[in-house]
């Protein structure tokens, strides 16, 4: 431990000792983030948050690559969740991304850019409007979030662009498993000259036509992103279907 | 009270130890007129201002050629008196193998002395370096303090050069990066690797083409098999007396693109990918974790792409 971090560890221990009485009632912050009063103001006054160990949040310790920082977020032992947010208190876009799932469990893996060292977390909304946070520290060098997308070298983005390809599981130990990548610049507008330009909404069914999950994606999820999900019970293809802030549509479909 | 301050006092010390920035070089003879600057097997940190990378230099007829430059100013200006400690010729030339920071870093204190590199090479510190350096300031501290880039002015060709009045042998390689130099010194037999060879430490690979970098370790165990063959200076770990370090780190490349490909067949993502554990043979080595953690980082990716087929 060098003198830097040793002086921010103590910086934070004792901002976890002061905070309970700057942030009201709430619980104290395991990741005791100084940012994590602020970040009550994702949620609609009133709710109930609550820091629950059944929230996990899987990410490195050390993120050598702030560009594509791997996710997984795991909210299905909490039983039916209806939504879930995704987080970075120190992103300059805090909100992530969110998802609902509906058929398919609570349970996701992505990647996504982070401008420094932050604690990334997961609320998960239950039916009884409780929300329960889970999270851990991420280190990083940072500057994900201010650096222009890969596309910008690459002359056949556009051909390219919201076209998905996919795979399913249907043996072993990832049996009811979907990954899929869907190309897309995910420019973040935090660049000089490139506006924001990112995939919104992404929906996936089952061979029923049930819903999986619905997503609601933000600026600093990764460019071209790649989502790991659980398809449930029914076998068959998964359709996905979506578009982009600027309106770009597409439709494809994922082979069992 | 008094706690705090006995804290600060130690704290105070630890800095105090490493003030004087000495990294204590001290020159390893390979053989007759080549020696090498050996680093530890550890990761950048402020305790050991990153020498972690080895270096060294060929005393030849008409001058000096020294093979990289280390990580920082103050490394190059401790290699300089350290190489006159041993032979007080001129230099004559001074060699990046390749462009990551601990390499080339060193290269203001050889100020006068022609930088020659490989024109990836080149490139590669003249996009980079900058990047790389401020990189090293956050790891390192004040150990680089009044490090800048200096980007080798004179392009390279591989083949066989005399150079200073030395035979040498200039292998243009790749697959650790874009352009990765290898000297074989005819005249001694022994062969620097550059980072294409790491010994007793986990190979890093941010910058990896595994195909092109197994390549690249056919032709160097090539060399390892001609008569006049001595010893092998790799990139970072001991000095070698037959093939080990280029069988050592095959071996882990090999293992580490079959461990990501299964992975990414059996649907796996990163972060599961990541928490596998590593085989015991593997696991001995030094970083092997914390490489391993960062190679999956840097080559799942690709991997995982050549595995999803396109959705219509």
């Amino acid at each position: 431990m060098n003198l830097m971090t040793g002086i921010a560890a103590i910086f934070l221990a004792v901002l976890a000792i002061v905070r309970p009485a700057l942030a009201g009632q709430d619980e104290v912050d395991p990741l005791a983030s100084p940012r994590w009063a602020d970040m009550r103001y994702l949620f609609p006054e009133g709710v109930t948050l609550r820091f629950d160990p059944r929230v996990r949040v899987l990410a490195p310790a050390v993120a050598e690559n702030p560009l594509q920082v791997p996710l997984t977020v795991d909210a299905s032992e909490l039983g039916p969740v209806s939504e879930v947010l995704v987080f970075a208190d120190f992103n300059p876009i805090v909100e992530v991304m969110r998802f609902f799932p509906e058929a398919a469990p609570a349970w996701l893996g992505f990647r996504i850019k982070l401008q420094q060292s932050t604690p990334v977390r997961a609320a998960a909304r239950t039916a009884d409007g409780v929300w329960h946070v889970g999270g851990t520290w991420v280190t990083t060098v940072g500057g994900g979030c201010t650096v222009p997308s890969a596309k910008a070298g690459s002359p056949d983005w556009q051909a390219r662009l919201n076209q998905v390809s996919g795979r399913q599981w249907s043996r072993g130990a990832q049996a009811d498993r979907v990954r899929l990548r869907i190309e897309h610049p995910m420019d973040t507008g935090l660049v000089a000259g490139i506006p924001a330009f990112h995939l919104d909404r992404v929906e996936l069914h089952d061979a029923a036509g049930q819903r999986l999950m619905r997503l609601q994606l933000r600026e600093p999820v990764s460019e071209n992103p790649v989502f790991t999900l659980r398809r449930g019970a029914v076998a068959g293809p998964v359709e996905v279907r979506g578009y982009d802030n600027n309106g770009n549509a597409f439709h494809a479909r994922i082979a069992p | 009270m008094k706690l705090w301050l006995s804290g600060f006092l130690v704290l105070l010390a630890g800095a105090a130890g490493a003030a004087d920035f000495d990294y204590g070089l001290k020159a390893q003879r390979v053989a007759d007129g080549v020696h090498a600057f050996i680093g530890k097997t550890e990761d950048f940190a402020p305790a050991n201002g990153g020498n972690i990378v080895n270096t060294g230099f060929i005393v030849a007829p008409g001058g000096i050629i020294v093979i990289d430059s280390g990580p920082s100013r103050r490394y190059g200006e401790q290699m300089r008196r350290a190489i006159v400690a041993v032979d007080q010729r001129p230099l004559a030339l001074v060699i990046n193998t390749h462009h990551h920071p601990d390499h080339f870093l060193g290269n203001q204190a050889f100020a006068g002395v022609p930088l020659a590199a490989l024109p990836g090479t080149i490139k590669g510190i003249g996009e980079e370096g900058n990047a790389f350096a401020e990189n090293l300031f956050r790891l390192t501290g004040d150990w680089m303090q009044g490090t800048e880039v200096v980007v080798p002015g004179r392009p390279l060709q591989a083949g066989h050069q005399e150079i200073a009045g030395r035979r040498l042998r200039l292998l243009a390689l790749a697959g650790h990066t874009e352009a990765d130099l290898a000297i074989y010194d005819e005249e001694s037999g022994v062969l620097f690797t550059g980072d294409l060879g790491f010994f007793e430490r986990a190979p890093t690979t941010p910058h990896a083409d595994v195909g092109r970098w197994l390549a690249a370790l056919d032709v160097l165990e090539a060399i390892t098999r001609e008569p006049g063959f001595r010893a092998i200076v790799p990139g970072h770990g001991p000095v070698a007396r037959d093939a080990a370090p280029l069988r050592q780190t095959r071996a882990w490349l090999n293992w580490l693109q079959m461990a990501l490909r299964r992975s990414a067949e059996e649907g796996l993502d990163m972060n599961e990918t990541m928490a596998r554990a590593i085989p015991a043979e593997f696991a001995v080595l030094p970083l092997s974790a914390s490489e391993y953690r960062r190679s999956v980082g840097h080559l799942f990716p690709g991997i995982e792409q050549e595995i999803l087929e396109p959705a219509r």
